[in-house]
Protein backbone atom coordinates (compact mmCIF):
# COMPACT_ATOMS: atom_id res chain seq x y z
CA UNK A 1 0.00 0.00 0.00
CA UNK A 2 1.24 3.45 -0.86
CA UNK A 3 2.41 5.58 2.03
CA UNK A 4 0.31 8.46 0.77
CA UNK A 5 -2.99 6.53 0.73
CA UNK A 6 -5.19 8.11 3.40
CA UNK A 7 -6.46 5.80 6.11
CA UNK A 8 -9.95 7.17 5.48
CA UNK A 9 -10.97 8.93 2.29
CA UNK A 10 -14.37 10.45 1.47
CA UNK A 11 -15.24 11.79 -1.97
CA UNK A 12 -18.52 13.45 -2.94
CA UNK A 13 -20.52 11.84 -0.13
CA UNK A 14 -24.13 12.95 -0.25
CA UNK A 15 -27.04 12.15 2.00
CA UNK A 16 -30.56 13.57 2.20
CA UNK A 17 -33.39 12.81 4.57
CA UNK A 18 -36.49 13.57 2.53
CA UNK A 19 -36.12 17.10 1.17
CA UNK A 20 -33.38 17.95 3.73
CA UNK A 21 -29.90 17.75 2.25
CA UNK A 22 -27.58 16.85 5.14
CA UNK A 23 -24.37 15.95 3.28
CA UNK A 24 -23.80 17.77 0.02
CA UNK A 25 -20.61 16.25 -1.36
CA UNK A 26 -18.25 15.74 1.57
CA UNK A 27 -14.58 15.36 0.61
CA UNK A 28 -12.21 14.42 3.44
CA UNK A 29 -8.86 12.67 3.90
CA UNK A 30 -7.67 11.32 7.24
CA UNK A 31 -4.03 10.20 7.34
CA UNK A 32 -3.01 7.06 9.21
CA UNK A 33 -2.00 7.69 12.81
CA UNK A 34 -3.39 11.22 12.80
CA UNK A 35 -6.11 12.77 14.91
CA UNK A 36 -8.76 14.46 12.76
CA UNK A 37 -11.34 16.72 14.39
CA UNK A 38 -14.49 17.57 12.45
CA UNK A 39 -16.03 20.83 13.60
CA UNK A 40 -19.41 22.23 12.81
CA UNK A 41 -22.60 23.58 14.25
CA UNK A 42 -25.66 21.57 15.18
CA UNK A 43 -27.24 19.97 12.11
CA UNK A 44 -24.21 20.65 9.91
CA UNK A 45 -23.73 16.94 9.11
CA UNK A 46 -20.92 15.94 11.49
CA UNK A 47 -22.67 12.94 13.01
CA UNK A 48 -24.07 11.77 9.67
CA UNK A 49 -20.52 11.89 8.24
CA UNK A 50 -19.07 9.52 10.83
CA UNK A 51 -22.19 7.34 10.86
CA UNK A 52 -21.76 6.98 7.10
CA UNK A 53 -18.14 5.88 7.56
CA UNK A 54 -19.23 3.42 10.26
CA UNK A 55 -21.92 1.95 7.99
CA UNK A 56 -24.76 3.02 10.29
CA UNK A 57 -26.28 5.33 7.67
CA UNK A 58 -25.90 4.45 3.97
CA UNK A 59 -25.06 7.57 1.93
CA UNK A 60 -27.05 8.32 -1.23
CA UNK A 61 -23.89 8.64 -3.34
CA UNK A 62 -20.14 9.13 -3.14
CA UNK A 63 -17.14 7.05 -2.15
CA UNK A 64 -15.94 6.11 1.34
CA UNK A 65 -12.63 4.26 1.48
CA UNK A 66 -10.76 2.77 4.43
CA UNK A 67 -7.20 1.69 3.61
CA UNK A 68 -8.06 2.20 -0.06
CA UNK A 69 -11.08 -0.16 -0.02
CA UNK A 70 -14.54 1.19 -0.80
CA UNK A 71 -16.57 0.31 2.26
CA UNK A 72 -19.89 1.00 0.52
CA UNK A 73 -19.45 -2.02 -1.75
CA UNK A 74 -18.58 -4.39 1.11
CA UNK A 75 -20.90 -7.27 2.00
CA UNK A 76 -22.03 -7.82 5.59
CA UNK A 77 -19.14 -10.13 6.49
CA UNK A 78 -16.52 -7.73 5.10
CA UNK A 79 -18.21 -4.88 6.93
CA UNK A 80 -18.11 -6.81 10.21
CA UNK A 81 -14.42 -7.60 9.64
CA UNK A 82 -13.78 -3.89 9.14
CA UNK A 83 -15.78 -3.03 12.26
CA UNK A 84 -13.50 -5.40 14.19
CA UNK A 85 -10.73 -2.87 13.61
CA UNK A 86 -12.85 0.12 14.63
CA UNK A 87 -13.72 1.53 18.03
CA UNK A 88 -16.41 4.10 18.73
CA UNK A 89 -17.17 6.33 21.69
CA UNK A 90 -20.74 7.59 21.43
CA UNK A 91 -21.87 11.00 22.63
CA UNK A 92 -23.85 9.58 25.56
CA UNK A 93 -21.47 6.58 25.85
CA UNK A 94 -24.34 4.23 24.76
CA UNK A 95 -23.46 1.65 27.41
CA UNK A 96 -25.75 -1.38 27.56
CA UNK A 97 -28.04 -0.87 30.56
CA UNK A 98 -28.74 -4.57 30.95
CA UNK A 99 -25.07 -5.50 31.43
CA UNK A 100 -22.61 -4.65 34.22
CA UNK A 101 -19.68 -2.41 33.37
CA UNK A 102 -17.17 -5.26 32.96
CA UNK A 103 -19.39 -6.97 30.37
CA UNK A 104 -19.80 -3.66 28.55
CA UNK A 105 -16.01 -3.21 28.40
CA UNK A 106 -15.37 -6.77 27.16
CA UNK A 107 -18.53 -6.95 25.03
CA UNK A 108 -16.83 -7.49 21.68
CA UNK A 109 -14.30 -9.93 23.13
CA UNK A 110 -17.11 -11.97 24.71
CA UNK A 111 -19.46 -11.76 21.71
CA UNK A 112 -16.75 -13.07 19.42
CA UNK A 113 -15.66 -15.65 21.98
CA UNK A 114 -12.13 -14.24 21.94
CA UNK A 115 -12.03 -14.52 25.72
CA UNK A 116 -13.66 -16.80 28.33
CA UNK A 117 -16.19 -15.20 30.68
CA UNK A 118 -14.06 -16.30 33.62
CA UNK A 119 -11.13 -14.24 32.31
CA UNK A 120 -13.13 -11.30 30.99
CA UNK A 121 -13.59 -9.68 34.41
CA UNK A 122 -9.81 -9.44 34.95
CA UNK A 123 -9.33 -8.19 31.41
CA UNK A 124 -12.01 -5.52 31.99
CA UNK A 125 -10.26 -4.40 35.19
CA UNK A 126 -7.01 -4.08 33.23
CA UNK A 127 -8.66 -1.93 30.54
CA UNK A 128 -10.58 0.15 33.09
CA UNK A 129 -7.25 0.96 34.76
CA UNK A 130 -6.03 2.40 31.44
CA UNK A 131 -8.86 4.98 31.61
CA UNK A 132 -8.24 5.72 35.28
CA UNK A 133 -11.03 3.64 36.79
CA UNK A 134 -10.76 1.18 39.63
CA UNK A 135 -11.51 -2.48 38.85
CA UNK A 136 -14.38 -2.45 41.38
CA UNK A 137 -16.33 -0.21 38.98
CA UNK A 138 -16.67 -3.30 36.78
CA UNK A 139 -19.41 -4.74 38.98
CA UNK A 140 -21.57 -1.62 38.84
CA UNK A 141 -24.43 -1.03 36.45
CA UNK A 142 -24.00 1.82 33.91
CA UNK A 143 -26.90 3.69 35.56
CA UNK A 144 -24.85 3.90 38.78
CA UNK A 145 -22.06 5.86 37.07
CA UNK A 146 -21.64 9.63 36.68
CA UNK A 147 -21.49 11.14 33.17
CA UNK A 148 -17.69 11.34 33.26
CA UNK A 149 -17.36 7.73 34.42
CA UNK A 150 -19.75 6.59 31.68
CA UNK A 151 -17.56 8.33 29.09
CA UNK A 152 -14.49 6.62 30.51
CA UNK A 153 -16.20 3.23 30.41
CA UNK A 154 -17.29 4.01 26.83
CA UNK A 155 -13.65 4.81 26.02
CA UNK A 156 -12.53 1.57 27.68
CA UNK A 157 -15.03 -0.36 25.52
CA UNK A 158 -13.81 1.46 22.39
CA UNK A 159 -10.15 0.54 23.00
CA UNK A 160 -10.73 -2.97 24.42
CA UNK A 161 -9.95 -4.73 21.13
CA UNK A 162 -7.04 -2.43 20.30
CA UNK A 163 -8.62 -0.97 17.15
CA UNK A 164 -6.62 0.91 14.57
CA UNK A 165 -9.36 3.48 13.92
CA UNK A 166 -11.32 5.14 16.73
CA UNK A 167 -14.26 7.52 16.36
CA UNK A 168 -15.26 9.95 19.09
CA UNK A 169 -18.70 11.58 18.92
CA UNK A 170 -18.59 14.79 20.97
CA UNK A 171 -16.53 13.21 23.75
CA UNK A 172 -16.73 16.18 26.14
CA UNK A 173 -20.37 17.18 25.67
CA UNK A 174 -22.21 17.37 28.98
CA UNK A 175 -19.04 17.27 31.10
CA UNK A 176 -17.58 20.03 33.26
CA UNK A 177 -14.38 21.64 31.85
CA UNK A 178 -12.05 19.72 34.16
CA UNK A 179 -13.63 16.35 33.40
CA UNK A 180 -13.62 17.33 29.71
CA UNK A 181 -9.86 17.92 29.91
CA UNK A 182 -9.42 14.58 31.71
CA UNK A 183 -11.35 12.72 28.99
CA UNK A 184 -9.36 14.51 26.27
CA UNK A 185 -6.11 13.54 27.99
CA UNK A 186 -7.22 9.90 28.15
CA UNK A 187 -8.23 9.97 24.49
CA UNK A 188 -4.83 11.34 23.45
CA UNK A 189 -3.00 8.79 25.63
CA UNK A 190 -5.04 5.83 24.37
CA UNK A 191 -4.78 6.84 20.72
CA UNK A 192 -1.01 7.34 20.99
CA UNK A 193 -0.50 4.05 22.85
CA UNK A 194 -2.46 2.15 20.18
CA UNK A 195 -0.96 4.12 17.28
CA UNK A 196 -4.54 4.48 16.05
CA UNK A 197 -6.16 6.91 13.64
CA UNK A 198 -8.72 9.03 15.46
CA UNK A 199 -11.70 10.89 14.05
CA UNK A 200 -13.55 13.11 16.49
CA UNK A 201 -16.52 15.38 16.05
CA UNK A 202 -16.99 18.25 18.42
CA UNK A 203 -18.00 21.87 18.76
CA UNK A 204 -15.80 22.30 21.83
CA UNK A 205 -12.81 24.37 20.63
CA UNK A 206 -10.59 23.60 23.62
CA UNK A 207 -11.23 19.89 23.13
CA UNK A 208 -10.56 20.16 19.39
CA UNK A 209 -7.14 21.73 19.99
CA UNK A 210 -6.25 19.12 22.60
CA UNK A 211 -7.20 15.97 20.69
CA UNK A 212 -6.73 16.95 17.06
CA UNK A 213 -3.67 17.12 14.81
CA UNK A 214 -5.82 18.27 11.91
CA UNK A 215 -9.22 19.92 11.89
CA UNK A 216 -11.93 20.17 9.25
CA UNK A 217 -14.92 22.46 9.32
CA UNK A 218 -18.23 21.22 7.92
CA UNK A 219 -20.98 23.67 7.05
CA UNK A 220 -24.25 22.91 5.28
CA UNK A 221 -23.05 19.43 4.40
CA UNK A 222 -19.70 20.41 2.84
CA UNK A 223 -16.16 20.59 4.16
CA UNK A 224 -15.30 24.29 3.94
CA UNK A 225 -11.84 24.26 5.54
CA UNK A 226 -9.11 21.82 6.56
CA UNK A 227 -5.95 22.73 8.44
CA UNK A 228 -3.88 22.25 11.60
CA UNK A 229 -6.02 22.06 14.74
CA UNK A 230 -3.52 24.27 16.60
CA UNK A 231 -4.41 27.23 14.36
CA UNK A 232 -8.14 27.19 15.14
CA UNK A 233 -9.32 30.74 15.75
CA UNK A 234 -6.51 32.21 13.64
CA UNK A 235 -6.99 30.36 10.39
CA UNK A 236 -7.85 33.33 8.21
CA UNK A 237 -11.02 31.53 7.17
CA UNK A 238 -13.95 33.73 8.21
CA UNK A 239 -16.31 30.80 8.89
CA UNK A 240 -13.84 28.84 11.01
CA UNK A 241 -12.70 31.89 12.94
CA UNK A 242 -16.31 32.94 13.64
CA UNK A 243 -17.11 29.41 14.83
CA UNK A 244 -13.95 29.18 16.95
CA UNK A 245 -14.64 32.53 18.63
CA UNK A 246 -18.36 31.82 19.03
CA UNK A 247 -19.54 35.21 17.79
CA UNK A 248 -22.83 36.02 16.04
CA UNK A 249 -21.39 38.30 13.39
CA UNK A 250 -19.89 36.55 10.39
CA UNK A 251 -20.69 34.42 7.36
CA UNK A 252 -22.45 31.71 9.41
CA UNK A 253 -25.99 32.83 10.11
CA UNK A 254 -28.48 30.99 12.27
CA UNK A 255 -31.90 30.57 10.78
CA UNK A 256 -33.97 32.15 13.55
CA UNK A 257 -37.58 33.21 13.21
CA UNK A 258 -37.85 37.01 13.49
CA UNK B 1 -66.13 15.57 -7.47
CA UNK B 2 -63.01 16.95 -5.80
CA UNK B 3 -64.34 15.83 -2.43
CA UNK B 4 -64.76 12.28 -3.75
CA UNK B 5 -61.24 12.29 -5.16
CA UNK B 6 -59.85 13.46 -1.82
CA UNK B 7 -61.68 10.67 -0.01
CA UNK B 8 -60.39 8.08 -2.50
CA UNK B 9 -56.86 9.48 -2.24
CA UNK B 10 -56.97 9.26 1.56
CA UNK B 11 -58.28 5.71 1.32
CA UNK B 12 -55.53 4.81 -1.15
CA UNK B 13 -52.87 6.28 1.12
CA UNK B 14 -54.19 4.28 4.07
CA UNK B 15 -54.20 1.03 2.06
CA UNK B 16 -50.67 1.69 0.76
CA UNK B 17 -49.50 2.48 4.29
CA UNK B 18 -51.04 -0.76 5.55
CA UNK B 19 -49.36 -2.78 2.78
CA UNK B 20 -46.03 -1.07 3.45
CA UNK B 21 -46.32 -1.81 7.17
CA UNK B 22 -47.29 -5.45 6.58
CA UNK B 23 -44.38 -5.90 4.16
CA UNK B 24 -41.95 -4.28 6.55
CA UNK B 25 -43.09 -6.55 9.42
CA UNK B 26 -42.85 -9.62 7.18
CA UNK B 27 -39.28 -8.77 6.13
CA UNK B 28 -38.35 -8.06 9.77
CA UNK B 29 -39.83 -11.41 10.86
CA UNK B 30 -38.02 -13.33 8.10
CA UNK B 31 -34.71 -11.70 8.95
CA UNK B 32 -35.21 -12.42 12.66
CA UNK B 33 -36.07 -16.09 11.99
CA UNK B 34 -33.14 -16.47 9.59
CA UNK B 35 -30.75 -15.53 12.41
CA UNK B 36 -32.06 -18.45 14.48
CA UNK B 37 -30.37 -20.91 12.13
CA UNK B 38 -27.13 -19.02 11.53
CA UNK B 39 -24.33 -18.79 14.12
CA UNK B 40 -23.31 -17.22 16.40
CA UNK B 41 -26.11 -18.14 18.81
CA UNK B 42 -26.82 -16.49 22.14
CA UNK B 43 -28.25 -19.20 24.46
CA UNK B 44 -27.82 -16.92 27.49
CA UNK B 45 -30.08 -14.29 25.90
CA UNK B 46 -32.63 -16.91 24.83
CA UNK B 47 -32.71 -18.20 28.42
CA UNK B 48 -33.14 -14.71 29.84
CA UNK B 49 -36.01 -13.87 27.45
CA UNK B 50 -37.60 -17.27 28.18
CA UNK B 51 -37.49 -16.57 31.93
CA UNK B 52 -38.93 -13.10 31.41
CA UNK B 53 -41.85 -14.45 29.41
CA UNK B 54 -42.58 -17.78 31.09
CA UNK B 55 -41.63 -17.28 34.73
CA UNK B 56 -42.44 -13.63 35.32
CA UNK B 57 -45.76 -13.80 33.42
CA UNK B 58 -46.87 -16.82 35.42
CA UNK B 59 -48.73 -14.91 38.20
CA UNK B 60 -50.81 -12.76 35.86
CA UNK B 61 -51.60 -15.64 33.49
CA UNK B 62 -52.46 -17.97 36.40
CA UNK B 63 -54.84 -15.49 38.00
CA UNK B 64 -56.50 -14.78 34.67
CA UNK B 65 -56.97 -18.50 34.00
CA UNK B 66 -58.37 -19.33 37.45
CA UNK B 67 -60.92 -16.51 37.43
CA UNK B 68 -61.88 -17.22 33.82
CA UNK B 69 -62.55 -20.86 34.68
CA UNK B 70 -64.62 -19.81 37.69
CA UNK B 71 -66.71 -17.30 35.71
CA UNK B 72 -67.15 -19.78 32.88
CA UNK B 73 -68.54 -22.41 35.26
CA UNK B 74 -70.95 -19.93 36.81
CA UNK B 75 -72.13 -18.48 33.51
CA UNK B 76 -72.54 -21.81 31.73
CA UNK B 77 -74.40 -23.24 34.71
CA UNK B 78 -76.85 -20.34 34.83
CA UNK B 79 -77.31 -20.47 31.04
CA UNK B 80 -77.59 -24.23 30.68
CA UNK B 81 -80.00 -24.55 33.60
CA UNK B 82 -82.63 -22.99 31.30
CA UNK B 83 -82.44 -26.12 29.12
CA UNK B 84 -81.80 -28.58 31.91
CA UNK B 85 -78.25 -29.14 30.62
CA UNK B 86 -76.34 -28.29 33.80
CA UNK B 87 -74.33 -31.51 33.52
CA UNK B 88 -72.47 -30.06 30.50
CA UNK B 89 -70.72 -27.43 32.61
CA UNK B 90 -67.49 -29.42 33.01
CA UNK B 91 -67.42 -30.15 29.27
CA UNK B 92 -67.97 -26.53 28.31
CA UNK B 93 -65.30 -25.31 30.73
CA UNK B 94 -62.61 -27.69 29.49
CA UNK B 95 -63.49 -27.13 25.83
CA UNK B 96 -63.54 -23.33 26.13
CA UNK B 97 -60.38 -23.14 28.19
CA UNK B 98 -58.20 -25.49 26.14
CA UNK B 99 -59.36 -24.41 22.70
CA UNK B 100 -59.89 -20.69 23.14
CA UNK B 101 -59.69 -18.89 26.42
CA UNK B 102 -56.41 -20.37 27.64
CA UNK B 103 -54.32 -19.36 24.63
CA UNK B 104 -56.20 -16.14 23.80
CA UNK B 105 -56.32 -14.68 27.31
CA UNK B 106 -52.75 -15.76 28.07
CA UNK B 107 -51.72 -14.22 24.74
CA UNK B 108 -53.45 -10.93 25.54
CA UNK B 109 -51.96 -10.82 29.04
CA UNK B 110 -48.46 -11.55 27.72
CA UNK B 111 -48.99 -8.96 24.96
CA UNK B 112 -49.67 -6.34 27.62
CA UNK B 113 -46.74 -7.36 29.79
CA UNK B 114 -44.03 -8.66 27.48
CA UNK B 115 -44.90 -6.90 24.22
CA UNK B 116 -44.74 -3.58 26.04
CA UNK B 117 -41.52 -4.51 27.87
CA UNK B 118 -39.75 -5.63 24.68
CA UNK B 119 -40.82 -2.50 22.80
CA UNK B 120 -39.74 -0.23 25.65
CA UNK B 121 -36.36 -1.95 26.14
CA UNK B 122 -35.43 -2.15 22.46
CA UNK B 123 -36.91 1.31 21.79
CA UNK B 124 -34.80 2.84 24.55
CA UNK B 125 -31.75 1.10 23.12
CA UNK B 126 -32.58 2.62 19.73
CA UNK B 127 -32.97 6.20 20.91
CA UNK B 128 -29.86 6.05 23.15
CA UNK B 129 -27.61 4.74 20.33
CA UNK B 130 -27.17 1.34 22.00
CA UNK B 131 -28.33 -0.45 18.82
CA UNK B 132 -25.79 1.53 16.77
CA UNK B 133 -23.21 0.61 19.41
CA UNK B 134 -23.99 -3.08 18.85
CA UNK B 135 -23.27 -2.66 15.13
CA UNK B 136 -19.96 -0.92 15.80
CA UNK B 137 -19.09 -3.80 18.14
CA UNK B 138 -19.48 -6.24 15.19
CA UNK B 139 -22.71 -7.65 16.64
CA UNK B 140 -25.79 -7.88 14.47
CA UNK B 141 -28.66 -6.25 16.43
CA UNK B 142 -31.26 -8.51 14.79
CA UNK B 143 -29.33 -11.59 15.90
CA UNK B 144 -28.60 -10.24 19.39
CA UNK B 145 -31.89 -8.53 20.24
CA UNK B 146 -34.65 -9.94 18.06
CA UNK B 147 -33.91 -13.60 17.27
CA UNK B 148 -33.58 -14.73 20.94
CA UNK B 149 -36.86 -13.03 21.81
CA UNK B 150 -38.71 -14.62 18.87
CA UNK B 151 -37.53 -18.09 19.86
CA UNK B 152 -38.22 -17.56 23.57
CA UNK B 153 -41.73 -16.22 22.84
CA UNK B 154 -42.57 -19.19 20.61
CA UNK B 155 -41.35 -21.73 23.20
CA UNK B 156 -42.54 -20.05 26.40
CA UNK B 157 -46.16 -19.38 25.49
CA UNK B 158 -47.21 -23.05 25.08
CA UNK B 159 -45.73 -23.74 28.53
CA UNK B 160 -47.74 -20.88 30.00
CA UNK B 161 -50.88 -22.10 28.26
CA UNK B 162 -50.49 -25.64 29.63
CA UNK B 163 -50.46 -24.10 33.11
CA UNK B 164 -53.36 -21.77 32.20
CA UNK B 165 -55.38 -24.75 30.92
CA UNK B 166 -54.85 -26.69 34.14
CA UNK B 167 -55.63 -23.71 36.37
CA UNK B 168 -58.64 -22.68 34.27
CA UNK B 169 -60.16 -26.16 34.56
CA UNK B 170 -59.36 -26.16 38.28
CA UNK B 171 -61.16 -22.81 38.62
CA UNK B 172 -64.26 -24.35 37.03
CA UNK B 173 -63.91 -27.42 39.23
CA UNK B 174 -63.63 -25.21 42.35
CA UNK B 175 -66.89 -23.39 41.60
CA UNK B 176 -68.58 -26.55 40.33
CA UNK B 177 -67.87 -28.50 43.50
CA UNK B 178 -68.21 -25.74 46.12
CA UNK B 179 -71.09 -23.69 44.70
CA UNK B 180 -72.93 -25.63 42.04
CA UNK B 181 -73.22 -28.97 43.79
CA UNK B 182 -71.17 -31.19 41.47
CA UNK B 183 -69.36 -34.17 42.93
CA UNK B 184 -65.61 -33.72 42.62
CA UNK B 185 -64.91 -37.13 41.07
CA UNK B 186 -67.69 -36.93 38.51
CA UNK B 187 -66.71 -33.37 37.52
CA UNK B 188 -63.12 -34.43 36.90
CA UNK B 189 -64.20 -37.64 35.17
CA UNK B 190 -66.49 -35.69 32.88
CA UNK B 191 -63.67 -33.25 32.12
CA UNK B 192 -61.11 -35.91 31.28
CA UNK B 193 -63.41 -38.11 29.19
CA UNK B 194 -64.77 -35.21 27.14
CA UNK B 195 -61.39 -33.56 26.44
CA UNK B 196 -59.70 -34.64 23.18
CA UNK B 197 -56.08 -34.42 22.15
CA UNK B 198 -56.95 -31.98 19.35
CA UNK B 199 -58.48 -29.56 21.88
CA UNK B 200 -55.19 -29.28 23.75
CA UNK B 201 -52.91 -29.44 20.70
CA UNK B 202 -54.82 -26.72 18.85
CA UNK B 203 -54.54 -24.50 21.93
CA UNK B 204 -50.80 -25.10 22.16
CA UNK B 205 -50.27 -24.36 18.47
CA UNK B 206 -52.21 -21.13 18.94
CA UNK B 207 -50.05 -20.33 21.96
CA UNK B 208 -46.83 -20.80 19.99
CA UNK B 209 -48.13 -18.53 17.21
CA UNK B 210 -49.31 -15.90 19.70
CA UNK B 211 -45.97 -16.02 21.54
CA UNK B 212 -44.15 -15.42 18.26
CA UNK B 213 -46.51 -12.55 17.40
CA UNK B 214 -46.09 -10.84 20.79
CA UNK B 215 -42.29 -11.07 20.61
CA UNK B 216 -42.30 -9.96 16.95
CA UNK B 217 -44.50 -6.90 17.44
CA UNK B 218 -42.67 -5.83 20.61
CA UNK B 219 -39.31 -6.15 18.89
CA UNK B 220 -40.47 -4.57 15.61
CA UNK B 221 -42.01 -1.46 17.15
CA UNK B 222 -39.12 -1.02 19.57
CA UNK B 223 -36.53 -1.46 16.82
CA UNK B 224 -38.18 1.19 14.65
CA UNK B 225 -38.95 3.71 17.39
CA UNK B 226 -37.82 7.28 16.83
CA UNK B 227 -37.83 10.56 18.65
CA UNK B 228 -36.86 10.04 22.28
CA UNK B 229 -39.21 9.23 25.15
CA UNK B 230 -42.35 10.00 23.17
CA UNK B 231 -41.24 7.67 20.38
CA UNK B 232 -40.60 4.87 22.86
CA UNK B 233 -44.01 5.48 24.42
CA UNK B 234 -45.83 5.25 21.11
CA UNK B 235 -43.79 2.17 20.14
CA UNK B 236 -44.94 0.51 23.36
CA UNK B 237 -48.58 1.36 22.66
CA UNK B 238 -48.32 0.18 19.05
CA UNK B 239 -46.73 -3.10 20.17
CA UNK B 240 -49.56 -3.90 22.58
CA UNK B 241 -52.38 -2.81 20.26
CA UNK B 242 -51.04 -4.52 17.14
CA UNK B 243 -50.18 -7.79 18.90
CA UNK B 244 -53.62 -7.86 20.59
CA UNK B 245 -55.42 -7.35 17.28
CA UNK B 246 -53.24 -9.91 15.52
CA UNK B 247 -53.87 -12.46 18.29
CA UNK B 248 -57.63 -12.10 17.89
CA UNK B 249 -57.45 -12.20 14.08
CA UNK B 250 -55.10 -15.18 13.98
CA UNK B 251 -57.23 -16.95 16.57
CA UNK B 252 -60.05 -16.98 14.04
CA UNK B 253 -57.74 -18.16 11.24
CA UNK B 254 -56.30 -20.98 13.34
CA UNK B 255 -59.73 -22.03 14.61
CA UNK B 256 -60.92 -22.17 11.01
CA UNK B 257 -57.88 -24.32 10.13
CA UNK B 258 -58.37 -26.76 13.01
CA UNK B 259 -62.11 -27.05 13.36
CA UNK B 260 -63.94 -25.84 10.23
CA UNK B 261 -65.84 -28.64 8.50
Amino acid sequence: MSGTTPKIRLRGVKKSFGPKKVLDGVDLDVQAGHGMVILGGSGSGKSVTIKSILGLIPPDSGVIEVDGRNVLSMNRRQREELNDRIGMLFQNAALFDSLPVWENVCFKLLAQKRIARSKARDKAAEILAQVGLDGSVGDLSPSELSGGMQKRVGLARAIATQPDIIFFDEPTTGLDPIMGAVIDGLIVDCVKRLGATAVSITHDMASARRIGDTAAMIHKGRIVWTGPAATLGETGNAMVDQFARGVREGPITMELRK
Amino acid sequence: MQYLLNVLAALGRAVLGLCRGAGSIAVFALEGVSHLVRPPFYPRLIGRAFMEIAYFSLPVVSLTAVFTGMVLALQSYSGFSRFGAESAVANVVVLSITRELGPVLAGLMVAGRIGAAFAAEIGTMRVTDQIDALTTLSTNPMKYLVAPRLLAGTLAMPLLVVIADILGVMGGWLIGTTKLGFASASYLHSTLTFMQTLDVVSGLVKAAVFGFIVALMGSYHGYHSRGGAQGVGSATTSAVVSSSILILALDYVLTEMFFAR
